[in-house]
């Protein structure tokens, strides 16, 4: 097999659908259509000839029981030739940064020479299922041998009741929410830091609107059935003031807590993806990168410690492997699940002891300079659809880094179960 | 080789059909000879239990009579000795004392479809070629073997007259749904299937419930008698053809099938040699013609065209991207200036989709994958790689040309086809300021484009074969009917259409009443009259038109009062909801605005009464010379094209045959004559075409 060790991956284009809050805009659109109208975007506008394209790798996080491997059925539902390699990937939070890998390693390994990754949650179309007694006595009905109504004894009114998907491991002693509000509380995050976080999200996405930055990295949806155009995110608050932050309650922990609606990442409907090429292909068919993938890392920690410190681990390594150090990075993408979790990693970054203590490292990984970090907003304001945040950041950070003039770019996430995940990319 | 082969398999004969000198299997008088041998060794052959009869040509079983031997019959009595042939075939069949099974892959139309029902059963696959039906009534003819007679014994008779009144064609499913065939069955599946019905009885088909009812005397001449309404409604007594089935169905069931097998090859004799039935089959081969002309007369071959973009997400934009998608399947950007317009563009692709699903012409997957080819911006993201765009904003030189310059900046090294649909503005104009004015063509599609059958493609001077054949082989995938003319001011058909409407119009301001006048024109067989068209089109539209027209040929085609006051008056047509038809409340178009005389200066409406014939002749008239200056002035390729182009583009009266048809059945002299009279009355607009004039002197005619 050759290996195309002088090849870089370009990143050629990069799109997603606007990103809307759970049983708004997108509430009657399965994550199969929404993908393939993202998809079929993407391929036209970057002048794809749709022949060239080898792979299709997108996540997927709540499973819509309709399309389990989602991706094959974009292929179909963008019209892609029947060809196109399509399989489906899960990593949680950052499941569209594995499906980017997924096509970057193809690339890099010279198996193939393009490929479409992404990722898209419509949270709007969750899969409803019943309670293990009920599920049981279903699956016992269709079957096995005997009465299909004896496989139903035992069943009450209340087994009835279908069970709402809830976002939380089964391995994991935390949900989401509580395990935010617990590294609140041990790292000593105050209610107010947070509240000034979310409100700088807010205030940084409303201003990136507002100046066109999104224009180029944001499709117009157009699907029926009554072809209704949406085409701006609905979860950023263009008039966003600190002051509202402090009279909202506490989410997880009504009595003593900090973590509240408005400084955590809201449910969210969308998609992205992102069109990855060898660099030699790219220049072959005339397109124009946006930037390339310099390396990444993925990472585990204990999720019943401080779940959400994902980024605080991956992003050494991934700077390691970029021969690179935080201060030559020009932007930050952090994927913003709560400001209590964003703040407990930025203070780990720039916390020695952190780095002694769990990196095994002399120095701290850096200094935030704020003004480089999250400038276009992040997933509080922005919107968190859990599949397409990874694919959202990178093209977000290649079209920020060339805006800016800036070179190097690291965009990061946390993700369910402990995991983490780290890129660092560079401009064009 | 032969037509016929002939293999026996334990008893089971198996004739497989397939004529190695023609494209299509058809019957025809060279077939006969063979077929009687085939047959004759069939009926000879005691040890046989089974008769199974196929064709292995592609996508063909049996596409019906050869047709060009329907445009040769010139005798009423040669019509009817053929009829009476085709029966005694049939009835060889019939008479078979095994089980016969007709294995249908492929087109079973006309005669295919009547040669099967001579069999005990018949079973046909799901293939997509698979088409069932009896089309004789779109030539002006009636299914002459035995179709009349064996259809309505077969099925009910409600759907029996549907298909063969309106000649539709039938998948598989539909035609067992209609009784028509015993099975649909998979294309891999038909020679075994069909071995399993050939080890069958003879059949024994019992009347339902529902054919029981419906064939009861009383019911049977209630729905004839409504049949015959609907069908006086709808052709308006142009067609003699729909009228004759009817009447050979309803004697034809009243008595034996032997008697009315004869009742039905006298019609058809009678049908075959009508003169509408000839101009229908003209048009026929005049279509079949043009499919498979590429438009241009040096041998450049058609560019492959994989990506269409469309600017402007208007009516016509989003028709365009429709049939390009849906039809052509290809990939289409659409570009707007606004993310509401582009929405409405997609909207209205998608809707048309969605209308399909619901009646079930369409599954969900399909409709998806189409609209997934259908892609939209408000920049040019996404054109760089357009094989073709084409233009369908308002006509305005200007932007067409800023267009034809934005598409050239985007990828100079790339042969991007630009073709503009304007209905006038000439295409050397909007090419004047391009780098490469050798890319740039027209295609002057017409108004609803998912429903116009016809596509104008424009020449220019400098445009090159390869951009014109590439926009014909383009139009003919999206399912049209493609016409190459040469530039010029109105080009063909707007050309043709301007002085019919202005004489229309000529007569409101004489007095006439715009009643009279559509009246007439729809007597004579257009499907909406002259004014009511100008509402359609646009009133504002074929204002700017007649003066693009008066600026190029002078007093022949001269302004005309009263448009400048309708505009005025921002009376646009049916589109503004204004126009010389009131659109408000109840009307929807149905009553004149009564209050337009009064707005064109003409006080007692309706005070000039004329004839029918007068006011269409005199109307029609002006169509028919104008077309003779195009065809004079090479505007036109051919007469063929003119004919074409007039009744599929405004609907001139096929059974007329077209302009150049009906002048030719008019005769170039008498023509002249009329011409020269209103002209002595009128002045000279009526000024007889040069061409005309040569043919009127030498006897000759348009076509051959």
């Amino acid at each position: 097999m050759p290996l195309n060790s002088n090849e870089r991956v370009a990143v050629v284009a990069g799109l997603r659908t606007p990103f809307t809050r759970i049983a708004t805009d997108y509430s009657t659109v399965p994550t199969r259509v929404l993908s393939s109208h993202l998809v079929a975007e993407l391929v036209q506008r970057s002048d794809l000839d749709p022949k060239q394209l080898d792979m299709l790798v997108f996540g997927q996080v709540v499973q819509a029981p309709d399309a389990p491997n989602v991706a094959r059925e974009i292929v179909a539902g963008a019209d892609l030739p029947v060809e196109v390699d399509a399989f489906t990937v899960s990593r949680a939070c950052a499941s569209s940064y594995q499906s980017t890998i997924d096509v970057y390693q193809n690339i890099l390994t010279g198996n193939i020479q393009s490929g479409i990754a992404g990722g898209a949650d419509v949270m709007s179309q969750p899969p409803i299922s019943f309670n293990k007694k009920m599920t049981e006595a279903m699956v016992r009905s269709t079957y096995s041998k005997g009465s299909k109504l004896k496989a139903f004894k035992g069943i009450k009114l209340k087994d009835l009741i279908p069970v709402q998907p809830a976002i939380k491991d089964p391995s994991g002693e935390y949900t989401m929410g509580e395990a935010a509000e617990k590294m609140a509380k041990e790292n000593g995050i105050a209610r107010a830091d947070q509240d000034a976080l979310a409100h700088r999200s807010h205030s940084n996405a409303a201003k990136a609107w507002e100046n066109g930055w999104f224009d180029e990295q944001v499709m117009n949806v157009v699907l029926g059935p009554d072809y209704t155009p949406v085409s701006n995110d609905n979860n950023v608050r263009g008039d966003s003031q600190l002051e509202k932050y402090a009279k909202l309650k506490p989410v997880f922990d009504r009595k003593n807590g900090s973590v509240t609606a408005a400084n955590s990442s809201p449910l969210t409907d969308g998609a992205s993806a992102v069109l990855l090429m060898s660099e030699s292909a790219a220049k072959a068919a005339g397109h124009q990168p946006l930037g390339y993938i310099k390396s990444f890392s993925f990472v585990g920690i204990d999720p019943n410690w401080q779940m959400l410190m994902g980024p605080s681990f991956a992003t050494p390594i991934a700077l390691d492997r970029a021969g690179l150090c935080l201060a030559d990075i020009d932007l930050i993408d952090m994927h913003e699940a709560f400001a209590a979790q964003v703040l407990s990693n930025t203070q780990a970054f720039e916390s020695k002891t952190f780095a002694e203590t769990h990196l095994n490292r002399s120095e701290a990984i850096g200094t935030i300079d704020w003004d480089k970090f999250n400038i276009s907003g992040s997933s509080i304001s922005l919107g968190h659809p859990f599949a397409a945040t990874g694919t959202r950041q990178l093209t977000q950070m290649l079209y920020d880094l060339r805006r800016t003039g800036g070179q190097h770019g690291l965009i990061t996430a946390c993700a369910a179960g402990g995991l983490g995940a780290a890129m660092v990319l560079e401009a064009a | 080789m032969s037509i016929f082969r002939l293999e026996k398999n334990d008893g089971v004969a198996i004739i497989t059909m397939n004529d190695p000198e023609l494209p299509q299997n058809v019957l025809n008088m060279r077939i006969q000879d063979e077929f009687e041998a085939v047959i004759g060794n069939i009926v000879a052959d005691k040890e046989l239990t089974a008769l199974i009869f196929t064709s292995d040509k592609k996508d063909c079983f049996l596409a019906g009579a050869d047709i060009s031997m329907l445009q040769e019959i010139d005798s009423s009595e040669k019509a009817f000795d053929m009829c009476m042939l085709l029966h005694t075939m049939m009835q060889r069949l019939v008479d078979l004392p095994i089980t016969t099974v007709a294995a249908i892959d492929g087109a079973c139309l006309g005669g295919g479809l009547e040669m099967a029902l001579a069999f005990d059963y018949r079973i046909a696959t799901t293939r997509k070629s698979t088409k069932i039906g009896v089309p004789e009534v779109q030539l002006g003819v009636l299914p002459g073997g035995g179709g009349t007679q064996r259809i309505p014994r077969l099925i009910d008779l409600p759907t029996a007259l549907d298909l063969i009144l309106t000649g539709k064609q039938l998948n598989a499913v539909r035609a067992k749904k209609a009784g028509l065939i015993d099975k649909a069955v998979l294309p891999e599946t038909l020679m075994s299937v069909a071995m399993e019905y050939a080890a069958k009885k003879k059949p024994k088909r019992k009347k339902s419930l529902k054919e029981k009812l419906m064939g009861s005397a009383p019911m049977r001449a209630f729905i004839f008698s409504q049949a015959r309404k609907k069908t006086l409604k709808a052709t308006k007594g142009h067609y003699p053809s729909p009228l004759k089935i009817l009447e050979v169905m309803q004697r034809g069931l009243s008595t034996s099938l032997k008697k009315g097998l004869e009742i039905e090859a006298r019609g058809f004799s009678e049908l075959v040699v009508t003169p509408e039935s000839k101009q229908l089959i003209n048009i026929f081969f005049a279509v079949t013609d043009l499919s498979k002309d590429s438009g241009v007369d040096s041998d450049e071959t058609a560019r492959e065209v994989d990506k269409v973009g469309v600017l402007g997400a208007g009516l016509m934009g989003a028709g365009i991207a429709y049939v390009t998608a849906n039809q052509a399947k290809k990939m289409v950007r659409l570009k707007d200036i606004s993310v509401d317009g582009l929405a409405k563009g997609m909207a209205y692709v998608g809707k048309i989709l969605d209308k399909r699903v619901a009646r079930r012409r369409m599954k969900v997957n399909q409709r998806d994958r189409i609209m997934a080819k259908v892609t939209g911006s408000t920049s040019y993201a996404g054109f760089k790689s357009a094989d073709v765009v084409i233009e369908a904003v308002f006509e305005s030189l200007d932007l067409k040309q800023q267009m034809v310059a934005d598409i050239e900046a985007l990828n100079s090294d790339k042969e991007t086809v630009f073709a503009t649909n304007t209905s006038a503005i000439p295409i050397d104009d909007v090419a004047a300021k391009a780098a490469h004015p050798e890319r740039v063509v027209g295609m002057h599609y017409f108004s609803p484009v998912e429903k116009m059958p016809l596509l104008e493609v424009v020449n220019g001077s400098k445009t090159a074969d390869w951009a014109t054949t590439t926009a014909v082989a383009l139009g003919k995938k999206q399912g049209k009917t493609v016409i190459v003319v040469n530039d010029g001011p109105g080009f063909y058909t707007t050309r043709i259409l301007v002085p019919y409407n202005m004489e229309a119009m000529r007569m409101v301001l004489e007095g006439v009443s715009i009643e009279d006048i559509d009246h007439a024109l729809e007597e004579f067989g257009f499907p909406v009259g002259p004014i009511k068209l100008m509402d359609e089109v646009g009133i504002d539209v074929g204002a700017h038109i007649v003066e693009t027209l008066h600026d190029a040929f002078g007093e022949r085609v001269p302004m005309i009062d009263g448009m400048e006051t309708l505009i005025e008056d921002d009376r646009k047509g049916k589109k503004n909801g204004r126009g010389f038809y009131d659109y408000s409340g109840k009307s929807k178009g149905k009553q004149v605005d009564d209050s337009i005389y009064k707005l064109v200066g003409v006080n007692n409406p309706g005070h000039r009464e004329l004839s029918a014939a007068a006011i269409s002749e005199r109307i029609v008239l002006t169509m028919l010379n104008e077309a003779a200056y195009c065809l004079g002035e090479k505007i036109l390729r051919s007469a063929r094209d003119g004919d074409i182009g007039a009744i599929f583009g405004l609907g001139f009266p096929p059974f007329l045959g077209g302009p150049f048809r009906y002048m030719d059945t008019l005769g170039a002299a008498t023509v002249v004559e009329k011409l020269n009279a209103l002209k002595d009355e009128h002045g000279a607009r009526f000024t007889p075409a040069p061409m005309l004039l040569e043919l009127a002197s030498n006897g000759g005619s348009f076509h051959d």
